[in-house]
Formats: structure tokens, sequence, C-alpha cells
């Protein structure tokens, strides 16, 4: 079987654009009667400005498709960044090579230290996230940090550069379920041109990474396009072609979608595209017609009114008091679960900094369990 | 209806349940919401995913769906959801028994996440390792009865077919090879997943299976309480219609009141 970037080659994405934005009435009812996406054609028809006339109807959908599948649950995580330190050049990321802001790489004592402040708010899920840097791989300091953090955090996910499936072998012995790589956008030219120097510039590469991920044992994959850097549509067409075709050929995994819009950040960039909110949640509930078994992450990029909306819609996983700085969590107010100094080095300014219990009631109050702990260190040794 | 119909209760490894329903704990909005459903239900058999619950040995405030669960009332069945093979469920069946579970297990390895349905052999190799080792083991599997046949060889205490998937609610897809399955059986066999409907599993029971397993009908419902309770007593019906003897199913009408009875 193909790789998606391969597939991606052919595949139609512009044209189904256009027949997303002419999608008439006709196209569109028989989809809407089924409740269910069957073809990216579905799917294109579900994006289109005739569906968003339509949406409470989408939403009423998507949250019967998601009770169904995974109950009356939101899965709580919170990310943990081990460093900023990057050799990319992306215009719109904190993190970029040229922006100055103070860079460090956690010590792996000050990573445990910030996973256990994350531990007694409550959380056993963590999601690594660094800058793209020679120095983190093939010297066993991610390795080493899923080992020491596996006991108070049973699911530990990655969120780093591309590598090869070889080099993601020992991520996977070391203990770690998931492996999340966003393409940013699905669109060519863009991508190139927003990806000015560093390795992140090969496109293709980035594309095919989660298969090799998968190839080297992960569980989960996750994927996602950043909206606000290109034409939403045509970055959810091409992520949803992705996510049919890892389910197809990476059948064991899970996987998960995100669906981050683009928040200030060092460097100042300017955006020429946006999602609205109610764009947003077109995108999430067509998506999940076209996947009822996808899960779907909601970060604290979003503001806490829409991520409150958006509990019993079709999300399953949010995270919640996040800091997006490595070492932000040691300076948090332990009560207050509120920073006490500027988040200097943070790769963006998050929107919903409500505290971890205060999103966990938030669940609740909806009819919702806040799920803390669904992963056992068991299951992977 | 009168619910505490008597029904000849279950033996399972030598463990007798009045109620031949049992039901799982995933997907309640709330563990107050699943305590106060598993109760109505009158189920006397209850199943958790380890990988939601605290396997240290410590008290976890974030991980404690054991602590909802009376396992005064209940037998907390330990399920290996999230296992992937036999290499996995296998270990945490140990680490569930050496937590202080009981040491039954319900095997659940399902590679794929979409469907979960069950890997056959990675769960034939499980059960046969952990018969060996002393457990109680309750397989869920396809409704394959050359794979029950199987399990039942190397010691599984019961066989649990699917109706249909996991969370589907689509009934007894697989009626016929269940119906198979329980002509066939040695151990008790209880239809497990896709049961969406009392009616499903009043079906189940009218066709002779030993019991039912019920989760998401139950606990993603507007009322999980008063679902529990109305499966209880559909579970009860189609097994006490079962006892009863099932009448001869027949083409053409058949009059209750013959036009020849003048003639007797």
């Amino acid at each position: 079987m193909s790789t998606f970037s391969e597939i991606y080659r052919t595949l139609p994405v512009e044209a189904l654009v256009q027949q997303s934005l002419d999608t008439s009435g006709r196209t569109l009812d028989p989809v809407l009667r089924r409740g269910r996406a069957l073809t990216l054609t579905d799917f294109a028809a579900l994006l289109s400005p005739a569906a968003g006339e339509h949406l409470e109807t989408l939403c009423q959908h998507s949250q019967a498709l998601t009770r169904k599948h995974f109950g009356k649950t939101i899965r709580l995580f919170a990310p943990l960044y081990l460093s900023n330190e990057c050799v990319n050049i992306c215009k719109y990321c904190g993190f970029s090579r040229n922006n100055p802001i103070p860079r460090i790489t956690l010590p792996v004592d000050k990573v445990v230290a910030e996973a256990e402040l994350l531990a007694k708010q409550g959380f056993r899920s963590i999601l690594l996230v660094a800058g793209e840097h020679p120095k983190f791989v093939s010297n066993g300091y991610v390795e080493d940090i899923i080992e020491r953090l596996l006991p108070i955090m049973p699911s530990v996910l990655l969120e780093i550069a591309p590598l090869e499936t070889e080099p993601y072998r020992p991520f996977v012995r070391a203990g770690c379920e998931g492996l999340v790589v966003y393409q940013e956008t699905y669109h060519q030219p863009t991508y190139e041109e927003l990806h000015t120097a560093g390795p992140k510039r090969k496109f293709f590469w980035r594309m095919d990474a989660p298969e090799r991920a998968y190839a080297a044992g992960f569980r989960r994959l996750g994927i996602g396009a950043l909206y606000g850097l290109y034409n939403w549509r045509h970055d959810a067409i091409a992520l949803a072609a992705h996510a049919l075709h890892l389910t197809r050929r990476c059948w064991k995994a899970q996987i998960s979608i995100s669906l981050p819009r683009m928040r200030p950040a060092a460097g100042g960039f300017q955006q020429k595209e946006f999602m609205q909110d109610r764009e947003l949640v077109q995108t999430l509930c067509a998506l999940r017609l076209l996947l009822p078994h996808a899960q779907f992450v909601l970060s604290t990029r979003e503001p806490a009114h829409l991520r409150d909306g958006l509990v019993t819609l079709g999300v399953t996983t949010m995270s919640a008091g996040a800091s997006t700085e490595p070492g932000g969590y040691s300076s948090f107010d332990e009560t207050s679960w509120t920073p006490t100094r500027e988040q200097s080095g943070e790769q963006f300014h998050i929107s919903d900094e409500r505290p971890p219990k205060v999103i966990a009631d938030m669940i609740a109050r909806q009819g919702y369990e806040p799920v803390w702990k669904d992963f056992d260190l068991a299951l992977v040794k | 209806m009168n619910s505490t119909a008597a029904t000849d209760p279950l033996v399972i490894a030598g463990r007798t349940f009045t109620s031949r329903l049992f039901v799982g704990t995933g997907k309640f909005s709330g563990p107050e919401i699943m305590r106060d459903a598993l109760a109505a239900s009158g189920t006397e058999l209850v199943t958790v995913a380890l990988k939601r619950a605290s396997l240290s040995g410590k008290k976890d405030p974030f991980a404690n769906i054991l602590e909802f669960l009376d396992t005064e009332r209940y037998l907390v069945l330990p399920n290996t959801a999230g296992a992937m093979n036999a290499e996995e469920a296998v270990r945490i069946a140990r680490l569930a028994a050496a937590a202080g579970l009981p040491q039954w297990v319900k095997l659940e390895i399902h590679p794929d996440p979409n469907y979960l349905l069950p890997d056959p052999i990675e769960t034939h190799k499980a059960t046969e390792i952990l018969v060996k080792e002393g457990f109680t083991v309750l397989p869920y599997i396809n409704a394959d009865p050359v794979l029950a046949q199987r399990l039942q060889d190397v010691g599984a205490a019961t066989v649990m077919p699917l109706g249909s998937p996991i969370g589907s609610n689509r009934g007894l897809d697989t009626r016929h090879q269940i119906e198979i399955i329980i002509e066939q059986a040695r151990v008790p066999v209880v239809v497990d997943a896709g049961i969406g409907l009392p009616s499903h599993a009043a079906a189940a029971m009218e066709i002779g299976a030993d019991a039912v397993l019920v989760n998401t009908a139950i606990a993603i419902a507007p009322d999980p309480a008063e679902m529990g309770r109305v499966f209880d007593w559909a579970v009860r019906a189609g097994r006490r219609a079962y006892e009863l003897g099932r009448p001869p199913v027949s083409r053409a009408a058949s009059a209750t009141s013959p036009l020849t009875a003048f003639l007797d």
C-alpha cells in the first residue's frame, strides 16, 4: 500500500474545495439525512457554506455518534514542554530559531519535577513537546524521561520532529504510547513559504512520519493541521484524507486528530487566513461524521466559552491548565494553578487559562465524566 | 411484571449468580450514576477496564473507579481492554491479581481500536496461559463456534461471543452463530457486546444464552438506572421463556379454537 505522501500527490484537494463551495442542497441532503460521511466527497459537502446553514443538525449527529462510541466521557491530558531550542525557522512559531526568546532544554530531573506537579493536579496522561534539535535524539534523553515518568504518568505521548522508523523504536520500548506530528498545512506552496530554514522544510517527509511511527510500534497516532496558515477547507479535506488513509494502513493504531487554530506568539506572525468559530464547529462535526471512531483533541488554544460548548459535540480529549514554556509549571502557584511570572519562553499564548480542576468540574456539570487515567503502564511494559 | 420472578441460578467456576445480567462500567457520565445504575440492574457481576483503575496498590483519587464498586454485592471482573496482544493481556491480568482483585479475568484483546473486534489467535494464547496460572478466564470472542470449542478445550470458564461490535447497539447480528455455540457449549455462554435494547437481551436469553453483558446501552441512556432496571426485567423474562420452552414454529396459522373441536 502506498504511503500518504504518495497518495497526496494525486489527491484532488483543490477540486474538492471547489466542489465544497459549490455544494447544493441536492448533494448535501442525503449526507445530512444519513448522518454519516462515507467518502471525501461527502465530507467536502459537509464543509460547504450550504452545510453551514445546517450546523445544528450536524452537531446533533456528531454528538450522537461520539456518545455511542466514547460514552459521556472526556479524557484529560497536559502538555509538558521539554525544550524550546529549535533549528527551524517557521514564520508562525514562537520557538522559531530567529526569535529572541530565552532558550532552555530541561534536564531530566526538572522534567520529572514538572510532571509531579501535573500529577498532583490529577493528570495521568501527558504529551511531551519539544522543538527540533539534534541534542534530544539518539542520546537516550527522551527514553530516560519516558522511563522516569511512567510510574506517575501511565500514558506518555510525544510531539517531536519527524524521525526515521528506527530512531522511534527506543521510545516505544521505553513505554511511550503515541506520537503526534502536525502537518501544519497540507498546502505545499504555503508550507514552503512558512518554513524557510531547517529540516522541517521537508513537506513529504513530515507527512509520512505517522506511518513510520506506526511501523516502530506506537499505538496512538496524532495528526492535525494548524488553522490560520492556509484555507481551512483545503487543510481539513487533506487532513481527512490523511486520517482515512491512516485508519486503513495503520489499523492497530488509535487515530487522534487535533484542530488547533493559530494563537499569538513571539515573532508576531500576521495571519491572512482565518477559521471562524462556526467553521471550527462545522469542521469538527464533519470529521466526526466521516471518522466516528477517531479521537478529537481540543487544546487550551481555544477560549473557555467555546471549549465548554464543544465538550458534548464530538471532542473526546482535552488539555487543561497548560503551559507552553519548558519549565513553566514550576512557576505556577500550586493552589490557584496560575503562572507567578511571565512565560517568556512559551511557544504560544494559551486562551483558556482555567486550572485543571475547574475544567474537570465544568465537564462534570455537563453530565460528562472527566477521565484522568485511561491507560496503564502494564499494557506496554 | 414481577421483577423478582425466579429463574434458575447461573454457576460459573463454582460461583453462583442469581442475576444473569452482567454490566460493564465504561462510558458512564460519572461514577455515582454508574453506581446507581448497577444497583438498579440487580447485577452481581460487573466488569472494569483495568486501564482506568489504579493498580499500584495505592489509592488514587483520579483513578478511583473501583472504590465505587461494592465488592460484597458484585464480583468485580477485571477486563484487559486496551491490550493488543496476549502478552499485554496476561501482564495486566497478573497485575490485577497482584493488586488484590479476584483471580478472574475477562479477556478483551482488540488490536483494532475502531470496531474493537477481538483477536482470536491472541485470545486463545492468553486463555491458555492464564488458565494454567489458575485464573478463571472469560474470553470475549467473535461468534465463532470452532474458536469457542478450542477455548473450552483449554479451560475457559465461559465463552463470551459478541452479538455485534461493542457499542454498536445493533443487537444479535450473529444470532445463528451464537445458536451453534450454545448448542455445543460445555460452559456457560455469555452474549457480550452490541446489545442495545432490552429486546436484544431477551432474545439472547430466549435462544439459551446463559447470561448477557450490557454496557453502552445502559451507560449512555438518558436515565441509566431506569435502563438498568428494564434490562434486568428483559433478561429475566427471556430466561424464564427459555426455561418454559419455546413453542413450535410454523409457517401456517394454527387456530387456538380448532374448527373441529365439536367432534371431540
